[in-house]
Protein backbone atom coordinates (compact mmCIF):
# COMPACT_ATOMS: atom_id res chain seq x y z
CA UNK A 1 0.00 0.00 0.00
CA UNK A 2 1.35 3.52 -1.16
CA UNK A 3 0.69 6.50 0.94
CA UNK A 4 1.54 9.90 0.25
CA UNK A 5 0.51 13.36 -0.05
CA UNK A 6 -0.61 15.07 -3.78
CA UNK A 7 1.44 17.00 -5.70
CA UNK A 8 -0.81 18.15 -8.37
CA UNK A 9 -0.34 19.28 -12.13
CA UNK A 10 -2.41 20.31 -14.96
CA UNK A 11 -2.24 19.08 -18.52
CA UNK A 12 0.78 18.00 -20.69
CA UNK A 13 3.54 18.29 -18.04
CA UNK A 14 6.10 17.38 -20.40
CA UNK A 15 9.88 15.76 -20.12
CA UNK A 16 12.06 19.47 -20.48
CA UNK A 17 10.20 21.05 -17.26
CA UNK A 18 10.45 16.59 -15.59
CA UNK A 19 13.81 16.73 -16.18
CA UNK A 20 15.38 19.74 -17.95
CA UNK A 21 17.74 18.70 -20.78
CA UNK A 22 20.66 20.71 -18.87
CA UNK A 23 21.18 18.17 -16.69
CA UNK A 24 21.23 15.26 -18.87
CA UNK A 25 24.72 14.97 -19.13
CA UNK A 26 24.25 12.66 -16.20
CA UNK A 27 22.54 9.31 -15.28
CA UNK A 28 22.68 9.74 -11.21
CA UNK A 29 19.45 9.63 -10.53
CA UNK A 30 20.08 11.22 -6.59
CA UNK A 31 21.38 14.63 -9.35
CA UNK A 32 18.47 13.70 -11.47
CA UNK A 33 15.95 14.22 -8.71
CA UNK A 34 17.70 17.44 -7.51
CA UNK A 35 16.11 19.24 -10.38
CA UNK A 36 13.01 17.15 -10.32
CA UNK A 37 10.37 19.31 -11.62
CA UNK A 38 12.31 22.67 -11.11
CA UNK A 39 10.97 24.12 -14.39
CA UNK A 40 7.64 23.83 -13.77
CA UNK A 41 7.46 23.72 -9.49
CA UNK A 42 10.74 25.29 -8.10
CA UNK A 43 9.85 24.03 -4.59
CA UNK A 44 8.86 20.34 -5.47
CA UNK A 45 11.96 18.81 -4.46
CA UNK A 46 11.96 20.97 -1.47
CA UNK A 47 8.50 20.11 -0.56
CA UNK A 48 8.65 16.17 -1.42
CA UNK A 49 8.07 13.21 1.17
CA UNK A 50 8.84 9.82 0.60
CA UNK A 51 5.63 8.50 -0.95
CA UNK A 52 4.19 11.14 -1.82
CA UNK A 53 2.29 11.12 -5.01
CA UNK A 54 1.63 12.55 -8.27
CA UNK A 55 -1.70 13.67 -9.40
CA UNK A 56 -1.73 15.29 -12.82
CA UNK A 57 -4.46 15.86 -15.83
CA UNK A 58 -4.01 14.72 -19.44
CA UNK A 59 -0.71 13.54 -21.34
CA UNK A 60 1.46 13.46 -18.47
CA UNK A 61 5.14 13.05 -19.95
CA UNK A 62 4.66 14.29 -23.23
CA UNK A 63 7.77 15.19 -25.29
CA UNK A 64 11.28 13.31 -25.58
CA UNK A 65 11.93 9.49 -24.81
CA UNK A 66 14.36 10.16 -21.64
CA UNK A 67 13.93 7.72 -19.20
CA UNK A 68 15.72 10.73 -17.13
CA UNK A 69 12.24 11.58 -16.47
CA UNK A 70 11.00 8.48 -14.41
CA UNK A 71 14.22 8.05 -13.19
CA UNK A 72 14.16 11.62 -11.27
CA UNK A 73 10.74 11.58 -10.36
CA UNK A 74 11.04 7.75 -8.42
CA UNK A 75 14.74 9.06 -7.15
CA UNK A 76 13.17 12.22 -5.38
CA UNK A 77 10.71 9.70 -3.31
CA UNK A 78 7.15 10.02 -5.52
CA UNK A 79 5.57 6.69 -5.22
CA UNK A 80 3.08 6.64 -7.24
CA UNK A 81 1.49 9.12 -10.56
CA UNK A 82 -2.11 9.11 -11.11
CA UNK A 83 -3.01 10.79 -14.32
CA UNK A 84 -6.02 11.31 -16.55
CA UNK A 85 -3.96 10.16 -19.48
CA UNK A 86 0.36 9.39 -20.17
CA UNK A 87 1.69 10.17 -23.27
CA UNK A 88 3.15 6.34 -24.30
CA UNK A 89 7.05 6.54 -24.19
CA UNK A 90 6.63 7.99 -20.50
CA UNK A 91 4.12 4.95 -20.27
CA UNK A 92 6.49 2.59 -20.98
CA UNK A 93 9.42 3.92 -19.44
CA UNK A 94 7.51 3.80 -16.17
CA UNK A 95 6.53 0.25 -16.38
CA UNK A 96 10.01 -0.44 -17.69
CA UNK A 97 11.62 1.16 -14.67
CA UNK A 98 9.05 0.49 -11.94
CA UNK A 99 7.31 3.65 -11.61
CA UNK A 100 3.78 2.64 -10.75
CA UNK A 101 1.26 4.66 -12.69
CA UNK A 102 -2.68 4.96 -13.14
CA UNK A 103 -5.08 6.22 -15.33
CA UNK A 104 -8.08 7.24 -13.47
CA UNK A 105 -9.74 10.39 -14.67
CA UNK A 106 -12.56 10.14 -11.67
CA UNK A 107 -9.76 9.82 -8.86
CA UNK A 108 -7.64 13.18 -10.55
CA UNK A 109 -11.07 14.91 -10.86
CA UNK A 110 -11.78 13.75 -7.07
CA UNK A 111 -7.93 14.99 -5.45
CA UNK A 112 -6.65 18.30 -4.33
CA UNK A 113 -3.60 19.41 -3.98
CA UNK A 114 -2.16 18.38 -0.43
CA UNK A 115 -4.80 15.81 -0.04
CA UNK A 116 -3.60 12.73 1.18
CA UNK A 117 -3.87 9.28 -0.70
CA UNK A 118 -3.82 6.10 -0.28
CA UNK A 119 -3.24 3.27 -3.62
CA UNK A 120 -3.24 -0.49 -3.71
CA UNK A 121 -1.67 -1.16 -7.19
CA UNK A 122 -2.31 -4.54 -7.43
CA UNK A 123 -6.37 -3.82 -6.92
CA UNK A 124 -5.90 -0.12 -8.90
CA UNK A 125 -7.56 0.90 -5.87
CA UNK A 126 -7.27 4.82 -5.26
CA UNK A 127 -8.57 6.29 -1.55
CA UNK A 128 -8.73 9.96 -0.51
CA UNK A 129 -8.07 9.65 3.04
CA UNK A 130 -8.49 13.60 2.93
CA UNK A 131 -12.02 13.34 1.65
CA UNK A 132 -12.82 9.52 2.52
CA UNK A 133 -13.99 9.05 -1.45
CA UNK A 134 -12.52 5.72 -3.42
CA UNK A 135 -11.41 5.61 -6.62
CA UNK A 136 -11.39 2.52 -9.27
CA UNK A 137 -8.27 2.81 -11.63
CA UNK A 138 -8.25 0.74 -15.24
CA UNK A 139 -6.42 -2.64 -14.66
CA UNK A 140 -3.46 -3.07 -16.60
CA UNK A 141 -3.26 -5.52 -19.08
CA UNK A 142 -1.90 -9.25 -18.18
CA UNK A 143 1.61 -8.86 -20.19
CA UNK A 144 1.87 -5.59 -18.48
CA UNK A 145 0.90 -7.32 -14.77
CA UNK A 146 3.26 -9.77 -15.50
CA UNK A 147 6.17 -7.02 -16.48
CA UNK A 148 5.56 -5.26 -13.21
CA UNK A 149 5.39 -8.36 -11.13
CA UNK A 150 8.82 -9.59 -12.57
CA UNK A 151 9.96 -6.07 -11.37
CA UNK A 152 10.19 -4.48 -14.75
CA UNK A 153 11.44 -5.47 -18.38
CA UNK A 154 15.24 -6.20 -18.00
CA UNK A 155 14.41 -8.89 -15.54
CA UNK A 156 11.59 -9.82 -17.74
CA UNK A 157 14.27 -10.04 -20.56
CA UNK A 158 16.52 -11.98 -18.33
CA UNK A 159 13.74 -14.95 -17.83
CA UNK A 160 13.32 -14.81 -21.56
CA UNK A 161 17.04 -15.01 -22.47
CA UNK A 162 17.16 -17.86 -19.39
CA UNK A 163 19.85 -15.85 -17.59
CA UNK B 1 -11.52 -6.87 -42.55
CA UNK B 2 -8.80 -4.73 -44.51
CA UNK B 3 -6.00 -3.89 -42.31
CA UNK B 4 -3.82 -0.66 -42.46
CA UNK B 5 0.24 -0.02 -43.45
CA UNK B 6 0.92 0.20 -39.63
CA UNK B 7 -1.45 -3.10 -39.06
CA UNK B 8 0.68 -5.02 -42.32
CA UNK B 9 3.95 -3.68 -40.94
CA UNK B 10 3.52 -5.48 -37.40
CA UNK B 11 1.63 -8.38 -38.45
CA UNK B 12 4.88 -9.44 -40.71
CA UNK B 13 7.15 -8.93 -38.14
CA UNK B 14 5.21 -10.97 -35.51
CA UNK B 15 4.49 -13.99 -37.42
CA UNK B 16 0.81 -13.09 -37.90
CA UNK B 17 -1.50 -13.00 -40.91
CA UNK B 18 -3.07 -10.06 -39.66
CA UNK B 19 -3.44 -8.20 -36.01
CA UNK B 20 -5.59 -6.04 -34.46
CA UNK B 21 -5.58 -2.53 -32.59
CA UNK B 22 -4.90 -3.10 -28.76
CA UNK B 23 -3.74 -6.68 -29.31
CA UNK B 24 -0.22 -6.75 -27.19
CA UNK B 25 2.51 -8.75 -29.39
CA UNK B 26 6.32 -9.04 -29.54
CA UNK B 27 8.01 -7.87 -32.83
CA UNK B 28 11.33 -8.37 -34.22
CA UNK B 29 13.08 -5.64 -34.96
CA UNK B 30 15.47 -4.73 -37.94
CA UNK B 31 17.15 -1.36 -36.29
CA UNK B 32 17.50 -0.60 -32.63
CA UNK B 33 19.01 3.23 -32.45
CA UNK B 34 20.50 4.90 -29.26
CA UNK B 35 22.11 8.21 -28.62
CA UNK B 36 24.68 9.82 -26.71
CA UNK B 37 21.65 10.77 -23.73
CA UNK B 38 19.54 7.68 -24.15
CA UNK B 39 22.53 5.15 -25.14
CA UNK B 40 24.84 5.34 -21.67
CA UNK B 41 21.48 4.10 -19.32
CA UNK B 42 20.46 1.54 -22.40
CA UNK B 43 24.23 0.14 -21.69
CA UNK B 44 23.63 -0.06 -18.22
CA UNK B 45 20.68 -2.38 -18.39
CA UNK B 46 21.44 -4.22 -21.32
CA UNK B 47 24.54 -5.28 -18.66
CA UNK B 48 22.47 -6.01 -16.27
CA UNK B 49 20.86 -8.76 -18.89
CA UNK B 50 23.86 -10.51 -18.64
CA UNK B 51 24.16 -11.55 -22.53
CA UNK B 52 27.10 -11.77 -23.53
CA UNK B 53 26.46 -9.09 -26.66
CA UNK B 54 24.13 -7.75 -28.90
CA UNK B 55 21.32 -9.61 -31.04
CA UNK B 56 23.13 -8.17 -34.61
CA UNK B 57 26.39 -6.02 -34.45
CA UNK B 58 24.47 -4.66 -37.97
CA UNK B 59 21.13 -4.11 -36.35
CA UNK B 60 22.15 -1.85 -33.69
CA UNK B 61 22.98 1.94 -34.53
CA UNK B 62 24.29 4.40 -31.74
CA UNK B 63 24.56 8.09 -32.43
CA UNK B 64 26.26 10.71 -30.54
CA UNK B 65 24.51 14.02 -32.07
CA UNK B 66 22.87 15.31 -28.73
CA UNK B 67 26.16 17.07 -26.74
CA UNK B 68 28.52 16.92 -29.21
CA UNK B 69 31.42 17.35 -30.33
CA UNK B 70 31.18 16.96 -26.35
CA UNK B 71 30.11 20.13 -24.46
CA UNK B 72 31.52 19.38 -21.25
CA UNK B 73 33.41 16.75 -19.12
CA UNK B 74 30.23 14.97 -18.65
CA UNK B 75 28.89 14.68 -21.60
CA UNK B 76 32.13 13.30 -23.39
CA UNK B 77 32.06 10.80 -20.47
CA UNK B 78 29.04 9.16 -21.94
CA UNK B 79 30.30 9.42 -25.47
CA UNK B 80 32.97 7.72 -23.84
CA UNK B 81 30.52 4.68 -22.47
CA UNK B 82 28.86 4.32 -25.80
CA UNK B 83 32.33 4.52 -28.00
CA UNK B 84 33.83 1.32 -25.69
CA UNK B 85 30.77 -0.66 -25.37
CA UNK B 86 30.90 -0.18 -29.64
CA UNK B 87 34.08 -0.76 -30.09
CA UNK B 88 33.42 -3.85 -27.33
CA UNK B 89 30.29 -5.33 -28.94
CA UNK B 90 31.93 -4.77 -32.91
CA UNK B 91 28.94 -2.27 -33.48
CA UNK B 92 28.78 -1.58 -36.69
CA UNK B 93 26.78 1.72 -36.94
CA UNK B 94 28.80 3.55 -34.25
CA UNK B 95 28.95 7.31 -36.02
CA UNK B 96 32.07 9.06 -34.61
CA UNK B 97 31.93 12.57 -34.77
CA UNK B 98 33.20 13.72 -38.04
CA UNK B 99 31.09 11.19 -39.84
CA UNK B 100 27.86 11.92 -37.66
CA UNK B 101 24.90 13.47 -38.40
CA UNK B 102 21.64 14.26 -36.64
CA UNK B 103 20.12 10.59 -35.89
CA UNK B 104 17.10 10.79 -37.79
CA UNK B 105 18.56 12.04 -40.77
CA UNK B 106 21.58 10.62 -40.46
CA UNK B 107 20.43 7.02 -40.78
CA UNK B 108 17.40 7.16 -43.77
CA UNK B 109 20.82 9.14 -45.65
CA UNK B 110 22.78 5.81 -44.84
CA UNK B 111 20.54 3.76 -45.93
CA UNK B 112 20.31 1.78 -42.38
CA UNK B 113 16.11 2.43 -42.66
CA UNK B 114 13.76 1.54 -45.59
CA UNK B 115 10.14 0.47 -46.19
CA UNK B 116 8.36 -2.52 -44.17
CA UNK B 117 10.69 -2.28 -41.52
CA UNK B 118 10.24 -2.04 -37.79
CA UNK B 119 12.69 0.26 -35.64
CA UNK B 120 12.78 1.63 -32.69
CA UNK B 121 15.20 4.24 -30.72
CA UNK B 122 15.57 5.38 -27.80
CA UNK B 123 14.69 8.37 -28.65
CA UNK B 124 11.25 9.79 -29.25
CA UNK B 125 11.62 11.76 -32.83
CA UNK B 126 12.51 7.95 -34.26
CA UNK B 127 9.01 8.35 -36.08
CA UNK B 128 10.63 9.81 -38.90
CA UNK B 129 11.55 7.02 -40.40
CA UNK B 130 7.77 6.07 -41.53
CA UNK B 131 8.11 8.75 -44.26
CA UNK B 132 9.68 5.56 -46.26
CA UNK B 133 6.93 3.50 -45.14
CA UNK B 134 8.31 1.64 -42.07
CA UNK B 135 7.00 1.28 -38.80
CA UNK B 136 9.64 2.93 -36.11
CA UNK B 137 8.84 4.89 -32.65
CA UNK B 138 10.01 6.19 -29.72
CA UNK B 139 11.00 4.37 -26.85
CA UNK B 140 12.97 4.55 -23.49
CA UNK B 141 16.36 3.64 -22.58
CA UNK B 142 15.32 0.10 -21.13
CA UNK B 143 13.56 -0.94 -24.00
CA UNK B 144 16.64 -0.39 -25.79
CA UNK B 145 18.79 -1.85 -23.79
CA UNK B 146 16.38 -4.89 -23.86
CA UNK B 147 16.24 -4.73 -27.52
CA UNK B 148 19.66 -4.91 -28.20
CA UNK B 149 19.46 -8.13 -26.03
CA UNK B 150 16.82 -9.91 -27.69
CA UNK B 151 16.40 -8.00 -31.06
CA UNK B 152 12.66 -7.84 -30.62
CA UNK B 153 10.03 -5.86 -28.04
CA UNK B 154 6.59 -5.78 -27.40
CA UNK B 155 4.19 -3.02 -28.79
CA UNK B 156 0.50 -2.65 -28.40
CA UNK B 157 -0.81 -2.44 -31.84
CA UNK B 158 -2.37 1.03 -31.80
CA UNK B 159 -5.04 2.69 -34.10
CA UNK B 160 -4.65 4.75 -36.90
CA UNK B 161 -5.64 8.64 -37.89
CA UNK B 162 -6.12 8.76 -41.43
CA UNK B 163 -4.86 12.48 -42.67
CA UNK B 164 -5.44 13.45 -46.62
CA UNK B 165 -4.05 16.30 -47.60
CA UNK B 166 -5.08 17.90 -50.80
CA UNK B 167 -4.61 20.79 -53.04
CA UNK B 168 -1.59 22.77 -54.41
CA UNK B 169 0.65 23.86 -52.04
CA UNK B 170 1.25 27.40 -52.02
CA UNK B 171 4.27 28.94 -52.20
CA UNK B 172 6.65 28.98 -48.74
CA UNK B 173 4.32 26.31 -46.88
CA UNK B 174 6.27 23.16 -46.71
CA UNK B 175 6.00 19.74 -45.33
CA UNK B 176 6.66 21.74 -41.40
CA UNK B 177 3.16 24.01 -41.88
CA UNK B 178 1.48 20.79 -42.70
CA UNK B 179 2.47 19.33 -39.67
CA UNK B 180 1.99 22.38 -37.69
CA UNK B 181 -0.97 23.13 -38.81
CA UNK B 182 -2.55 19.82 -38.21
CA UNK B 183 -1.02 19.36 -34.58
CA UNK B 184 -2.78 23.03 -33.96
CA UNK B 185 -5.88 21.12 -35.35
CA UNK B 186 -5.91 18.24 -33.35
CA UNK B 187 -3.81 19.37 -30.29
CA UNK B 188 -0.95 18.23 -28.45
CA UNK B 189 -2.52 14.83 -27.39
CA UNK B 190 -4.81 14.25 -30.48
CA UNK B 191 -3.38 11.00 -31.67
CA UNK B 192 -2.26 9.97 -28.24
CA UNK B 193 -0.89 5.93 -29.08
CA UNK B 194 -2.79 5.94 -32.50
CA UNK B 195 -0.69 5.77 -35.64
CA UNK B 196 -0.81 9.00 -37.77
CA UNK B 197 -0.98 7.93 -41.48
CA UNK B 198 -0.47 11.11 -43.77
CA UNK B 199 -2.12 10.70 -47.24
CA UNK B 200 -3.97 12.90 -50.61
CA UNK B 201 -2.04 14.40 -53.39
CA UNK B 202 0.02 17.08 -51.56
CA UNK B 203 2.07 14.14 -49.80
CA UNK B 204 2.08 12.46 -53.09
CA UNK B 205 3.59 15.86 -54.63
CA UNK B 206 5.87 16.49 -51.76
CA UNK B 207 9.85 15.52 -51.67
CA UNK B 208 11.00 13.56 -49.18
CA UNK B 209 12.26 16.13 -47.00
CA UNK B 210 8.72 17.21 -46.26
CA UNK B 211 7.66 13.66 -45.94
CA UNK B 212 10.47 13.30 -43.15
CA UNK B 213 9.40 16.74 -41.46
CA UNK B 214 6.16 15.26 -41.27
CA UNK B 215 6.67 12.10 -40.06
CA UNK B 216 8.89 13.14 -37.36
CA UNK B 217 6.36 15.30 -35.65
CA UNK B 218 3.77 12.66 -35.04
CA UNK B 219 5.14 12.33 -31.81
CA UNK B 220 4.35 16.22 -31.11
CA UNK B 221 0.61 15.12 -31.29
CA UNK B 222 1.26 12.22 -29.22
CA UNK B 223 1.20 9.76 -31.84
CA UNK B 224 3.25 6.29 -31.93
CA UNK B 225 4.47 6.80 -35.00
CA UNK B 226 4.02 8.71 -38.54
CA UNK B 227 3.60 6.87 -41.26
CA UNK B 228 3.50 7.68 -45.59
CA UNK B 229 2.86 4.93 -48.30
CA UNK B 230 6.35 4.36 -50.12
CA UNK B 231 5.76 5.73 -53.83
CA UNK B 232 8.10 6.12 -56.61
CA UNK B 233 9.72 9.30 -54.84
CA UNK B 234 10.83 7.22 -51.72
CA UNK B 235 12.19 4.68 -54.37
CA UNK B 236 14.16 7.34 -55.92
CA UNK B 237 15.31 8.38 -52.54
CA UNK B 238 16.30 5.27 -51.51
CA UNK B 239 18.14 3.63 -54.40
CA UNK B 240 21.68 3.60 -54.10
CA UNK B 241 21.54 3.97 -50.38
CA UNK B 242 19.95 1.35 -48.51
CA UNK B 243 21.99 -1.19 -47.18
CA UNK B 244 18.70 -4.47 -46.50
CA UNK B 245 16.26 -5.60 -48.63
CA UNK B 246 13.08 -3.91 -48.04
CA UNK B 247 9.45 -4.82 -48.37
CA UNK B 248 6.36 -2.24 -49.48
CA UNK B 249 2.86 -2.76 -47.53
CA UNK B 250 0.21 -0.13 -48.34
CA UNK B 251 -2.93 0.21 -46.68
CA UNK B 252 -6.48 -1.95 -47.46
CA UNK B 253 -9.27 0.03 -49.14
CA UNK B 254 -11.38 -1.27 -46.39
CA UNK B 255 -8.56 -0.69 -43.71
CA UNK B 256 -10.69 -0.18 -40.47
CA UNK B 257 -9.90 3.82 -39.34
CA UNK B 258 -10.59 5.78 -35.92
CA UNK B 259 -10.91 8.72 -37.37
CA UNK B 260 -10.03 10.18 -40.84
CA UNK B 261 -9.50 13.89 -40.96
CA UNK B 262 -9.34 15.81 -44.84
CA UNK B 263 -7.04 19.16 -45.30
CA UNK B 264 -7.20 21.38 -48.15
CA UNK B 265 -3.46 22.60 -48.11
CA UNK B 266 -4.70 25.15 -50.95
CA UNK B 267 -6.09 27.63 -47.94
CA UNK B 268 -2.98 27.47 -45.57
CA UNK B 269 -0.09 30.22 -45.29
CA UNK B 270 3.04 28.99 -43.35
CA UNK B 271 2.26 28.33 -39.14
CA UNK B 272 4.05 29.20 -36.53
CA UNK B 273 3.66 27.22 -33.30
CA UNK B 274 3.86 30.09 -30.63
CA UNK B 275 5.10 28.64 -26.93
CA UNK B 276 5.60 26.73 -25.50
CA UNK B 277 3.38 24.13 -27.13
CA UNK B 278 3.36 23.24 -30.19
CA UNK B 279 -0.30 23.08 -31.27
CA UNK B 280 -0.47 26.61 -30.73
CA UNK B 281 -0.34 27.25 -34.04
CA UNK B 282 -1.05 29.93 -35.92
CA UNK B 283 -0.50 31.81 -39.79
CA UNK B 284 2.52 34.07 -40.28
CA UNK B 285 0.74 37.14 -41.16
CA UNK B 286 -1.07 36.91 -37.69
CA UNK B 287 2.72 36.45 -36.07
CA UNK B 288 4.56 39.43 -37.37
CA UNK B 289 4.73 41.55 -34.19
CA UNK B 290 6.52 38.96 -32.31
CA UNK B 291 10.32 40.53 -31.64
CA UNK B 292 13.36 37.95 -32.10
CA UNK B 293 16.49 37.57 -30.44
CA UNK B 294 18.09 34.55 -32.22
CA UNK B 295 16.84 32.33 -35.43
CA UNK B 296 18.18 28.78 -35.62
CA UNK B 297 18.12 26.53 -38.73
CA UNK B 298 18.91 22.89 -38.31
CA UNK B 299 17.86 19.66 -36.69
CA UNK B 300 15.86 16.30 -36.84
CA UNK B 301 13.02 18.25 -38.70
CA UNK B 302 14.98 20.64 -40.46
CA UNK B 303 17.80 20.35 -41.23
CA UNK B 304 18.17 18.43 -44.49
CA UNK B 305 19.61 19.55 -47.68
CA UNK B 306 16.53 20.61 -49.44
CA UNK B 307 15.78 22.97 -45.89
CA UNK B 308 19.14 24.85 -46.15
CA UNK B 309 18.55 25.51 -50.11
CA UNK B 310 15.19 27.45 -49.08
CA UNK B 311 16.95 29.30 -46.51
CA UNK B 312 19.63 30.11 -49.09
CA UNK B 313 17.18 31.51 -51.66
CA UNK B 314 15.90 33.59 -48.61
CA UNK B 315 18.78 35.00 -47.49
CA UNK B 316 20.48 35.49 -50.73
CA UNK B 317 21.57 39.04 -50.67
CA UNK B 318 20.27 39.96 -47.35
CA UNK B 319 22.08 40.82 -44.04
CA UNK B 320 20.67 39.31 -40.46
CA UNK B 321 19.47 41.67 -37.96
CA UNK B 322 21.36 43.89 -35.90
CA UNK B 323 19.58 42.57 -33.18
CA UNK B 324 20.00 39.02 -34.40
CA UNK B 325 21.50 35.69 -34.20
CA UNK B 326 21.33 33.34 -36.91
CA UNK B 327 22.98 29.62 -36.37
CA UNK B 328 22.62 27.56 -39.32
CA UNK B 329 23.38 23.58 -38.61
CA UNK B 330 23.03 21.18 -41.20
CA UNK B 331 21.77 18.00 -39.88
CA UNK B 332 24.79 15.58 -41.13
CA UNK B 333 28.51 15.84 -42.35
CA UNK B 334 27.23 14.91 -45.86
CA UNK B 335 24.52 17.66 -46.00
CA UNK B 336 27.03 20.07 -44.71
CA UNK B 337 29.89 18.63 -47.24
CA UNK B 338 26.73 19.44 -50.26
CA UNK B 339 26.10 22.82 -48.50
CA UNK B 340 29.69 24.22 -49.24
CA UNK B 341 29.72 22.99 -52.78
CA UNK B 342 26.46 24.11 -53.44
CA UNK B 343 27.66 27.86 -52.45
CA UNK B 344 24.94 27.72 -49.50
CA UNK B 345 27.35 27.70 -46.65
CA UNK B 346 28.85 31.25 -48.20
CA UNK B 347 25.65 33.02 -48.84
CA UNK B 348 24.91 31.82 -44.79
CA UNK B 349 28.08 33.34 -43.56
CA UNK B 350 27.84 36.70 -45.84
CA UNK B 351 24.64 37.24 -44.17
CA UNK B 352 26.14 37.05 -40.60
CA UNK B 353 24.92 33.46 -39.48
CA UNK B 354 26.95 31.23 -37.16
CA UNK B 355 27.37 27.90 -39.22
CA UNK B 356 28.00 24.87 -37.13
CA UNK B 357 29.06 21.41 -37.48
CA UNK B 358 25.86 19.09 -36.89
CA UNK B 359 24.86 18.64 -33.73
CA UNK B 360 21.43 18.35 -32.01
CA UNK B 361 22.83 21.61 -29.53
CA UNK B 362 20.15 24.74 -29.26
CA UNK B 363 17.47 22.05 -30.19
CA UNK B 364 17.21 20.95 -26.62
CA UNK B 365 19.09 23.80 -25.47
CA UNK B 366 22.25 21.83 -24.69
CA UNK B 367 24.79 24.60 -26.42
CA UNK B 368 25.61 26.07 -29.30
CA UNK B 369 22.98 28.59 -29.12
CA UNK B 370 21.48 27.78 -25.54
CA UNK B 371 18.53 31.24 -24.87
CA UNK B 372 19.18 33.52 -21.58
CA UNK B 373 15.83 34.79 -19.69
CA UNK B 374 13.47 36.91 -21.74
CA UNK B 375 15.42 35.64 -25.09
CA UNK B 376 13.08 35.04 -27.59
CA UNK B 377 13.76 32.47 -30.89
CA UNK B 378 12.29 31.16 -34.01
CA UNK B 379 13.46 27.57 -34.65
CA UNK B 380 12.91 24.90 -37.30
CA UNK B 381 12.81 22.20 -34.69
CA UNK B 382 9.90 20.40 -32.80
CA UNK B 383 9.26 21.62 -29.76
CA UNK B 384 8.57 24.82 -27.82
CA UNK B 385 8.07 23.72 -24.35
CA UNK B 386 9.24 26.22 -21.29
CA UNK B 387 12.91 25.79 -20.97
CA UNK B 388 13.24 23.51 -24.05
CA UNK B 389 16.00 25.97 -25.67
CA UNK B 390 17.54 27.38 -22.56
CA UNK B 391 16.31 29.61 -19.89
CA UNK B 392 12.86 28.59 -18.24
CA UNK B 393 11.66 31.94 -19.12
CA UNK B 394 13.14 32.17 -22.46
CA UNK B 395 10.71 31.75 -25.92
CA UNK B 396 10.99 29.49 -28.52
CA UNK B 397 8.34 29.40 -31.72
CA UNK B 398 8.60 26.90 -34.24
CA UNK B 399 8.49 27.94 -37.95
CA UNK B 400 9.33 26.57 -41.50
CA UNK B 401 13.04 26.89 -42.75
CA UNK B 402 11.60 30.21 -44.95
CA UNK B 403 10.16 31.70 -41.84
CA UNK B 404 13.15 31.70 -39.73
CA UNK B 405 15.70 32.92 -42.48
CA UNK B 406 13.03 35.87 -43.20
CA UNK B 407 12.49 36.33 -39.64
CA UNK B 408 16.45 36.49 -38.77
CA UNK B 409 16.60 39.55 -41.78
CA UNK B 410 13.54 41.28 -40.04
CA UNK B 411 14.63 41.29 -36.82
CA UNK B 412 10.60 40.08 -35.76
CA UNK B 413 8.47 36.85 -37.24
CA UNK B 414 7.56 37.62 -41.04
CA UNK B 415 7.72 35.63 -44.46
CA UNK B 416 10.11 35.62 -47.46
CA UNK B 417 7.15 37.94 -48.95
CA UNK B 418 8.04 40.92 -46.84
CA UNK B 419 12.22 41.10 -48.22
CA UNK B 420 12.56 43.50 -50.94
S1 LIG C 1 17.55 17.57 -33.29
FE1 LIG C 1 16.35 17.99 -31.45
S2 LIG C 1 14.51 16.78 -31.61
FE2 LIG C 1 15.97 15.98 -33.12
S3 LIG C 1 17.03 14.30 -32.10
FE3 LIG C 1 18.22 16.13 -31.74
S4 LIG C 1 17.47 16.99 -29.79
FE4 LIG C 1 15.96 15.50 -30.52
Amino acid sequence: MLKGTVHKYGDNVDTDVIIPARYLNTTDPKELASHCMEDIDPDFVKNVKPGDIIVAEDNFGCGSSREHAPISILASGISCIIANTFARIFFRNALNTGLPILECPEAVAGISNGDTVEVDIAEGKITNVTTGKTYQAKPFPPFMRELIEVGGLVNYAKAKLGY
Amino acid sequence: MGQTITQKILAAHCGKETVEAGELISAKLDLALGNDITAPIAIREFEKIGAPTVFDKERVALVPDHSTPNKDIKSAELVKIMREFSRKHDIKYFFEIGKMGVEHTLLPDEGLVGPGDVIIGADSHTCTYGALGAFSTGVGSTDLGCAMALGETWFKVPETIKFVYYGKMPKWVSGKDLILYTIGKIGVDGALYCSMEFTGEAIREMGMAGRFTMCNMAIEAGGKNGIIEPDEITMAYIKGRLKRDYKIYKSDADAVYKDIIEIDVSKLEPIVSFPHLPENARPISESTHIKIDQSVIGSCTNGRIEDLRVAAEVLKGHKVHPDVRLIVIPATQEIFLQSIKEGLTEIFVEAGAAVSTPTCGPCLGGHMGVLAAGERAVATTNRNFVGRMGSSKSEVYLANPAIAAASAVLGRLGSPEELS
